[in-house]
C-alpha cells in the first residue's frame, strides 16, 4: 500500500490535467521519489489510482529512462555520454568512475551505495565534461575533481580533500 | 527603446534570477498589461507575424503564422493549450538552460501573452527532469505570478483567464519533438503522432494547441513593449531579433551569448568562444545541435540565420554549434551521434529502427579497425534511406545529416580507417 501522504500528492498532481492518466508519469516520479524505484506492487497500485490498466502504465514506464523499474542505489550517478561531453573526456571519466565504484553502466556498487547510468547531453555542454549525482549538476569534471566528488557521496575507495570535509572547492565545481 | 540584448539583460550569471518586485521594475509584465488592455488577441498574433519572429527550437518556423492557424471565436473548440518546451535535449545544446535559471518571469510572461493571443485556456511549460534548479525557479515564479494576479482567474480585471502548470518529464530525446511531447503530457510513451490534423488544430487531448521553445517565447514581451521595427533592428541579417548562440569543444571560452541575428560563424568562434585552445586545430563544427550537417573552415564568414546556413547546406538548428577539433576523431564524432540516435529513436518506423543501429555498428566498426571494403557505400545507402520522407517523423533525416557531411567532408579520414585498420587518431 501506498502511504496516505503520497497518495494525496499524486491526487494533486491528477488536478493539472483533464484525464487522470496525464498526472501518471508525475505519479511515477512522486513514487520514485520515496522508494528510490517503482516495484510492481507500486506500479499496481498506482495503475488503480489512474483508473489505467498495469500493462498500460508499465508500457509508459519503461519507455522513459529516468523511471527506474528495478532497484537503484542511494546515490544515482548520471554520467553525460553525448558529443561534446565526448570530445571533453567523457571516455576517461567513465573508466575512472567504474575504477573507483566497480560498476559498468547499468549496475550497482556492492555496498548499494551508488547506481551508475549514462545520460543524453544534461544542457551542460560550455561546462563538459558533465554529470549530476542525484539531484546536484557538476561541470568540468576531472580527474582530479572526480574523486573528491564521490567522496561527498560516501565513496569509500575514493580519496577526499584532507579530512574528507566538504570545502568550498567542491562546489566551485558545481556547474551553476 | 529596448536593450540591444533584451533577453538576457536581466540576467546576471552567478545570482539568482529576478523576483517579481525585480522584475517588475526592470519592466516586467508590462507587456501582459498591454496586451489585456489595448490590444486584441488577433492583433498580438498580427504582431508577432509582422515582426518575423522564427522559431528557435530548431525548425525555425515564423512563430505568428503558428498562432494564426488556431481555431478563433465562439465556435473553437476548448480548451486551448499552450505548450512551452524546456525539454532541451538536442546533444550540443545549453541555451534554454540560461533563459531558465536567469529569468524565469520572463518566459512566464511570454506565455501569458501568447496564451492571450491564441486565447488558451491551459498552458504547460514541459521541463526535463534534469533541469532541477529550473525547475525550483519555474516554480516560485509562477506561485509569485499568480499572487500578483498574472495567472489564474480574471487576469489584471479583464475577463481573461489562464492556468499554467509545469509538467516535469522523465527523460527521452522524442519528447522534444512537438507531437511525441503532446503523447507525453498526456500519460503515454513520446511517439510522434502523424500530421495532419496538426497540433494547432487537434493537439493535446485533442484540443487546439499551441507548442513554441523556451527562447521563441522570451522574445514575446519585448516585441510588445517595443513593435517590429525594434525588433528587426536588432538583427544584422534578415531574420529578425536576437539570437541566443553558444559555442562547446575544445574552445578557449565555451559559453552562450546573446547576439544580433546574423553573426558569423567565425565571430563567434574567434570573438567569443576565445579561439581554439592551445595545440588544437578548428576541423570542422556542427552549427546548431547533433542534427545539423557539418560545415567546414571555408564557411566561416556565413551568417548563423536560417537562411544563410541553409545555403551553407546546413540548418542553424537550435544555433548552438559543436566544435570538431583536429585531434579529435570524425568518425568517432560521428559514431557518438548516430549511437545517441540509435538509443533515442522510438522504434516505431522500420528504416529508423534498424538503420540507425546499423549505421552506429559499422562507425564503431572502423573505430575498431573492423572496417571493411564497401562500409562507406553502405553508410552513404543508409542517408538515402534514412532521408527525409521515408519516415515517420524527423528524427531519422536528421541523424543523417551529420553523417551524411561526414562522408562529403572528411572522406579521406574515413577511407584511412579503412586502410589502416585502426582509427588513427587512438
Ligand atoms: S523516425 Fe525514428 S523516432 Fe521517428 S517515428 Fe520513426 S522510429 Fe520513431
Ligand atoms: S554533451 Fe554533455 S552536457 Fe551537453
Amino acid at each position: 500500500m501506498l502511504p496516505k501522504e503520497i497518495e494525496q500528492t499524486i491526487e494533486a498532481a491528477t488536478r493539472r490535467y483533464p484525464q487522470r492518466r496525464g498526472a501518471c508519469i508525475e505519479a511515477l516520479q512522486i513514487v520514485q521519489r520515496h522508494h528510490s524505484w517503482v516495484s510492481d506492487d507500486d506500479l499496481k497500485e498506482l495503475a488503480r489510482l489512474l483508473q489505467m490498466t498495469t500493462d498500460e502504465l508499465d508500457g509508459v514506464a519503461t519507455f522513459y529512462n529516468l523511471i527506474f523499474r528495478k532497484p537503484v542505489g542511494t546515490h544515482v550517478i548520471l554520467l553525460c555520454n553525448s558529443i561534446s561531453c565526448w570530445i571533453m573526456g567523457y571516455e576517461r571519466l567513465r573508466e575512472q568512475v567504474t575504477a573507483r565504484l566497480g560498476i559498468a553502466f547499468g549496475e550497482t556498487s556492492a555496498d548499494g551505495r551508488f547506481t551508475l547510468l549514462p545520460n543524453v547531453c544534461l544542457g551542460a555542454c560550455d561546462h563538459a565534461p558533465a554529470m549530476m549525482v542525484d539531484e546536484d549538476l557538476y561541470g568540468d569534471v576531472s580527474p582530479a575533481t572526480l574523486d573528491p566528488i564521490l567522496h561527498q557521496y560516501g565513496c569509500a575507495g575514493t580519496p577526499g580533500k584532507g579530512d574528507g570535509e566538504r570545502t568550498t572547492a567542491d562546489h566551485e565545481h558545481q556547474a551553476r | 527603446m529596448g536593450n540591444e540584448r533584451p533577453l538576457t539583460m536581466n540576467i546576471r550569471p552567478g545570482e539568482p534570477p529576478p523576483d517579481l518586485k525585480g522584475y517588475e521594475r526592470a519592466g516586467g509584465y508590462t507587456a501582459v498589461r498591454k496586451a489585456l488592455r489595448d490590444m486584441t488577441p488577433k492583433g498580438v498574433t498580427a504582431l508577432v507575424k509582422d515582426s518575423n519572429l522564427r522559431g528557435r527550437g530548431g525548425a525555425g518556423f515564423p512563430t505568428g503564422l503558428k498562432w494564426s492557424f488556431v481555431p478563433m471565436g465562439e465556435e473553437a473548440p476548448r480548451p486551448k493549450y499552450f505548450i512551452a518546451n524546456a525539454d532541451e535535449m538536442e546533444p550540443g545544446t545549453f541555451k534554454d538552460r540560461l533563459l531558465l535559471e536567469g529569468n524565469p518571469h520572463q518566459l512566464i510572461e511570454g506565455m501569458i501573452v501568447g496564451s492571450y493571443a491564441i486565447e488558451a485556456e491551459v498552458a504547460y511549460i514541459f521541463l526535463r527532469w534534469e533541469y532541477r534548479e529550473a525547475e525550483r525557479l519555474l516554480t516560485k515564479a509562477i506561485a509569485e505570478a499568480y499572487a500578483g494576479g498574472y495567472l489564474g482567474r480574471n487576469i489584471l480585471g479583464s475577463d481573461y483567464h489562464l492556468e499554467l502548470h509545469v509538467h516535469i518529464s522523465a527523460g527521452r530525446y522524442m519528447c522534444g519533438e512537438e507531437t511525441g511531447l503532446l503523447n507525453a503530457l498526456e500519460g503515454k510513451r513520446a511517439t510522434p503522432r502523424y500530421k495532419p490534423p496538426h497540433p494547432v488544430i487537434s493537439g493535446l487531448w485533442g484540443k487546439p494547441t499551441v507548442v513554441n521553445n523556451v527562447e521563441t517565447l522570451c522574445n514575446i514581451p519585448h516585441i510588445v513593449n517595443n513593435g517590429v521595427e525594434w525588433f528587426k533592428g536588432l538583427s544584422d541579417t534578415r531574420d529578425s531579433g536576437t539570437k541566443l548562440y553558444g559555442v562547446s569543444g575544445r574552445v578557449r571560452r565555451p559559453g552562450v551569448w546573446e547576439l544580433p541575428m546574423g553573426t558569423t560563424i567565425g565571430a563567434l568562434l574567434e570573438e567569443h568562444a576565445g579561439g581554439m585552445r592551445d595545440g588544437f586545430r578548428f576541423h570542422g563544427l556542427l552549427p546548431g545541435g547533433a542534427s545539423t550537417d557539418f560545415l567546414t573552415e571555408a564557411h566561416l564568414n556565413v551568417k548563423m540565420d536560417f537562411e544563410s546556413v541553409s545555403k551553407a547546406g546546413s540548418r542553424m538548428g537550435t544555433g548552438t554549434m559543436i566544435i570538431l577539433d583536429d585531434r579529435t576523431c570524425p568518425v568517432g564524432f560521428v559514431g557518438n551521434l548516430e549511437a545517441f540516435f540509435a538509443q533515442e529513436s522510438c522504434g516505431w518506423c522500420t528504416p529508423c529502427r534498424e538503420g540507425l543501429p546499423w549505421t552506429a555498428k559499422i562507425l564503431q566498426a572502423l573505430e575498431e579497425g573492423s572496417g571493411q571494403a564497401g562500409d562507406l557505400e553502405r553508410l552513404a545507402l543508409h542517408t538515402k534511406f534514412l532521408g527525409p520522407g521515408l519516415t515517420f517523423c524527423p528524427l531519422a533525416p536528421g541523424a543523417m545529416e551529420p553523417l551524411g557531411s561526414a562522408l562529403k567532408y572528411f572522406r579521406e579520414d574515413f577511407e584511412r580507417h579503412i586502410r589502416e585498420r585502426r582509427c588513427p587518431w587512438r
